[in-house]
């Protein structure tokens, strides 16, 4: 591919069959967002129930139809909103949407490519994610209810149609819409490493790559290590459920008899899907930590704070994440000795951890904070990861587990510090580039209003929810009713549910923005950000291959920023950023050594 | 009462969205159109950082304040007094760690908000702050993880020299049952394939076992205080979780697999109901319950029980499988257990009273298929 190709586009190859990298990760984003509003929507629903028990609402008759009884919620739809909400935002936004969307747009972009390695199977990965979407949203409209097993669908729970309705062809939907989800996302990521390895402009070197493209890079890496095992555990689960296997399951009676299965066990599908569910997490995480640390830096107006450390630190994350699996399984009846093995690892990953939280805090000090709504959304989220990190330290140690395991605290530890954390970090990246993306700026003023709403929101819905966990409220009930016990918390649940329906309200000044803005926006300049990166290089009108001309050389790391001469000048007069593409000046010194 | 709350919250909230739309409005006049942060953006947003760190600082406090008491109080097992200690030095450093790392970013975000011609401080990295800050962590969970792993040793090794009453837990959707082990203190041997529903051998235990004759199955968990207990799990058909979060326990019930988890219990149900912590939270309780009375809702007043909840979903009626636990002295517990039938006695082995068990083993079979089809409510 060299310069931009000259041949004739119609709409279809444009906007629908687009092989561009920019389009590919529009369309990922748009997906992701409607998900999104699917996902949030349904967490409402069921917070209401939580708060309100076994009141009739209105909207529940309107949306559940059938499931919900005179406006009654009923308890199998509950626990499929649940696990169809968390599968949604877990895997379809906050996997697909942000990756997706950001290593599309940013990879070919930061490392000065045309586009990616291979532009057809970037095109197969998102329309593949694109009908698992369409598969798991359909497995709603089904006669018996979509899967309800929870995200991680532990057999035999999620292998028998007899122990609940959803284990029928809802689950069936479920586990074929997540294997075509694991190849999209396999196809996405072998693109991902192959470009980030072979296409780096001059100049380019590994040391000199912006952190969302290291983060992208890894994350793209641990997706390709752990994802196939997760699409063996499905493929095992499909024959245990249709072909009489007997993988995950043994000694079973149910529905009043016995069943054939003999020597499997569900402990065996736990390990399975926990060699993928915890590294998910970072791949959740890491993209969105990527995103937030450029941001940090460029509206700091200084370097990221420990540029090798963050990336040793991604590096380690990324390797110990492979090994932790087993703390969620300390109660699981495993053997004890593996709980203190993965205790070890688990406390392990919190000194890398640490090191990116500190290194955050450190870049913004002494700077000359650009309060932009991306980075308004990067500080959020660094108040966040700390929140819910700190948490980890209990719930990682095989000890303190016992208690909190599958409670409340569970829920609002995870929450903020992959569900909030990384929304944070997507709602930033959008901020951020959405200039590059759509060539009109997002309103800033309405930016603000969606930030802070959120983040007060969002503190009020997952804050009081340790207590709830650690007062021993088990998660995944559909009512706490019957213990008279819990009757203590109910105020609590309706604090929480309040918080909910004003962030999820928060977010459509978002989607307003979002949509009007690709409109009506605000023209963009070049370089709204002055920010050093190659992709403020490229002309604010989309070009098929980018630049217009050569790919620019890259002369330095991403982080110049406020950098002085000897004689206390910035290194461009009057300028306080050096872009990659400009010459070391005479006498100075690579800031990156 | 707190439906009409919302609806006042969320106007409330309309009100303050639409005040502060005001605000950042007023803030931009003759600004330009370029939606980049200009340094009235930067000043408003770093006070909001600061007061965003006030919030977080009072959220904490009050929830201490507020919630502290929804703790589950006392401890109920030997190894519940040093869970706790363990989790309060965790919950005391996480607390610090906390309230210094969100007061540096918030108060750093205020302090260093931009202005336009100050210059940022160019510093990209210091290796000495760096080794600090990945050795000290590293120190603190090192105490931790060891402190941790005492515990966690200590918890999950059973000394059989100890003689544990061993009681089998036995889980099924969606109800619980407990089967103890009789006078030679051995579960018989049991499979989900021996069910034998015509028979009422619902627990599949084989009845050619001899250990199995003076098995005891009950719907009730009973303990003695001071004895150390070995639960021995089993689940019929999905995983389950047995949680007893009074006792500081839990393990999953997985099929085709017997689990175990062994606790010391040390305070009886009678002592626990006047413990001060628990008082108070029961006065509580019938506060609202009484509240709830008097709108017509049934509600009657509550006394404080252990429980034994399910905490593994399940499906259906995962959220109401429970089962009481009772903890009283030896003599009672003993009283208690020479009342329930053995296994043999259900089977017809021994002839006294063999049609009434076998009736009343009956009714209880009905009631499970009832709720596994209705599901309990
Ligand atoms: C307005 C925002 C959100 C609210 C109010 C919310 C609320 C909840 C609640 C209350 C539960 C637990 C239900 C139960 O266990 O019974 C839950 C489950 C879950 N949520 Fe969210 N959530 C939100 C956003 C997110 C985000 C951004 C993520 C992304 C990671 C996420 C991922 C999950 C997952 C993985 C589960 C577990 C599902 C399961 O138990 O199978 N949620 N959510
Ligand atoms: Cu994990
Ligand atoms: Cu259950």
């Amino acid at each position: 591919m060299s310069g931009h190709a000259h041949h004739k586009e119609t709409f279809i190859t444009k906007y629908i069959f687009s092989q561009d990298h920019k389009m590919i990760s529009k369309q990922f984003l748009i997906t992701g967002l409607l998900m999104g509003v699917i996902g949030i929507g349904m967490s409402l629903l069921f917070r209401m129930q939580l708060a309100w028990p076994g009141e009739s609402f209105k909207i529940f008759e309107v949306l559940l139809g059938k499931w919900a009884p005179e406006g009654v919620m009923d308890a199998n739809i509950y626990l499929a909103l649940v696990t169809i909400h968390g599968t949604i935002m877990v895997f379809f936004v906050l996997t697909q949407g942000l990756s997706g969307t950001f290593s599309n747009l940013l990879i070919p972009l930061q490392i000065g490519a045309r586009d990616m390695a291979s532009g057809f199977m970037n095109m197969l990965s998102y329309w593949m994610f694109f009908l698992s979407s369409i598969i798991m949203v359909s497995s709603l409209f089904i006669e018996a209810g979509p899967a309800a097993a929870g995200w991680t669908i532990y057999p035999p729970l999620s292998a028998l149609a007899a122990a609940q309705p959803g284990s029928g062809l809802g689950m069936t939907l479920w586990l074929v819409s997540m294997a075509i989800f694991i190849a999209s996302s396999l196809m996405g990521s072998l693109n991902y490493i192959v470009t980030v390895i072979n296409l780096r402009t001059k100049g380019m070197t590994m040391t000199r790559l912006p952190l969302t493209i290291w983060a992208l890079f890894i994350t793209a890496v641990i997706g390709v290590v752990s994802f196939p095992v997760l699409l063996s555990a499905a493929l095992l689960l499909i024959m245990d459920r249709s072909f009489g296997t007997s993988f995950f399951l043994s000694d079973i009676f149910i529905g009043g008899e016995v069943l054939h299965y003999q020597g499997g066990s569900p402990v065996l599908y736990e390990h399975l899907f926990w060699f993928l569910g915890h590294p998910e997490v970072y791949i959740v995480l890491l993209p969105a930590l990527g995103i937030t640390s450029e941001i940090i830096a460029t509206n700091s107006r200084k370097p990221i704070f420990g540029y090798r450390a963050m990336i040793l630190s991604i590096l380690g994350i990324a390797f110990l994440s492979t090994i932790v699996w087993g703390h969620h399984m300390f109660v699981s009846g495993m053997n004890p000795f593996l709980g203190s093995v993965f205790t070890f690892t688990t406390l392990l990953i919190a000194i890398p951890s640490a090191v990116k939280a500190f290194n955050y805090i450190t870049t913004i000090w002494k700077g000359n904070l650009q309060m932009n709504p991306a980075m308004l959304f990067s500080i959020g989220l660094v108040s966040t990861f700390i929140t819910g990190g700190l948490t980890g330290i209990i719930l990682g140690d095989s000890t303190l587990d016992i208690n909190v395991h599958d409670t409340y605290f569970v829920v609002a530890h995870f929450h903020l510090v992959m569900g909030i954390s990384s929304l944070y970090g997507m709602f930033a990246g959008i901020y951020h580039w959405y200039p590059k993306m759509f060539g009109r700026m997002l309103n800033k003023n309405l930016g603000y209003l969606h930030f802070w709403i959120t983040a007060v929101a969002a503190y009020g819905v997952f804050f009081p929810m340790h207590f709830v966990g650690l007062a021993g409220v088990p998660r995944r009930y559909y009512d706490y009713t019957n213990f008279p016990l819990f009757d203590e918390l109910q105020d609590t649940q309706v604090v929480i549910t309040v918080f909910a329906i004003i962030a999820g309200f928060a977010q459509l000044i978002f989607l307003y923005n979002f949509f009007r803005s690709m409109f009506y926006g605000a023209p963009a300049t070049q370089n709204p950000w002055k920010s050093n990166t190659l992709e403020w290089t490229t002309p604010v009108e989309h070009l098929h291959g980018n630049w217009p001309g050569a790919i620019p050389e890259v002369h330095r790391w991403a982080y110049d920023y406020s950098k002085l001469r000897e004689d206390g000048e910035y290194i461009i007069p009057g300028q306080d950023f050096v872009p990659q593409t400009v010459p070391l000046i005479d006498g100075e010194e690579d800031s990156n050594h | 009462m707190t439906t009409f709350l919302a609806i006042i919250v969320l106007i409330l909230v309309a009100i303050a969205v639409w005040q502060m739309t005001k605000i950042f409005e007023l803030s931009q006049v003759n600004a330009d159109n370029s939606q980049v942060a200009n340094d009235k953006d930067n000043k408003l947003n770093g006070y909001l950082m600061f007061a965003f760190l006030v919030f977080l600082y009072i959220l904490m406090i009050f929830s201490m304040w507020k919630w502290g008491s929804f703790l589950l109080g006392t401890p109920a097992s030997a190894h519940g007094e040093d869970y706790d200690n363990l989790m309060a030095i965790s919950f005391v450093l996480i607390f610090i760690v906390q309230f210094i790392t969100q007061a540096l970013l918030h108060y750093f975000a205020f302090k260093y908000r931009g202005e336009e011609g100050k210059k940022a401080m160019f510093l990209a990295h210091n290796n000495k702050l760096e080794v600090i800050w990945s050795i000290i962590p590293a120190l603190t969970l090192a105490g931790l993880i060891l402190y941790g792993l005492y515990n966690w040793v200590s918890i999950t090794s059973i000394d059989e020299d100890e003689d544990p009453i061993v009681i089998e837990l036995y889980a099924q959707q969606f109800n619980w049952k407990a089967r103890y082990a009789g006078a030679d203190n051995v579960l018989g041997d049991a499979n989900v394939r021996l069910i034998d529903i015509a028979k009422a051998n619902v627990l599949g235990i084989d009845e050619s076992d001899p250990y199995a004759q003076d098995d005891k199955i009950t719907t009730e968990l009973h303990l003695p205080v001071g004895k150390k207990v070995l639960f021995k799990m089993r689940s019929q058909d999905v995983l389950h979780s047995a949680y007893m979060p009074h006792f500081r326990a839990q393990m999953n019930c997985v099929p085709g697999m017997i689990t175990q988890f062994a606790f010391t219990p040390t305070v009886t149900t009678e002592e626990m109901r006047v413990d001060d912590g628990i008082v108070e939270k029961v006065n509580t309780i019938n506060e609202i319950r009484a509240e709830k009375r008097a709108k017509g809702m049934d509600a009657d007043p509550y006394e404080f029980d252990y429980l034994l909840l399910c905490n593994k979903i399940c499906g259906q009626s995962h959220y109401n499988m429970q089962m009481r636990i009772v903890v009283e002295t030896e003599e009672e517990y003993n009283a208690w257990l020479s009342e329930q039938k053995t296994f043999a006695a259900s089977m017809g082995k021994e002839d006294t009273k063999t049609e009434t068990t076998e009736a009343v083993a009956q009714v209880e079979l009905v009631s499970d298929e009832e709720a596994k089809i209705i599901g309990v409510n």
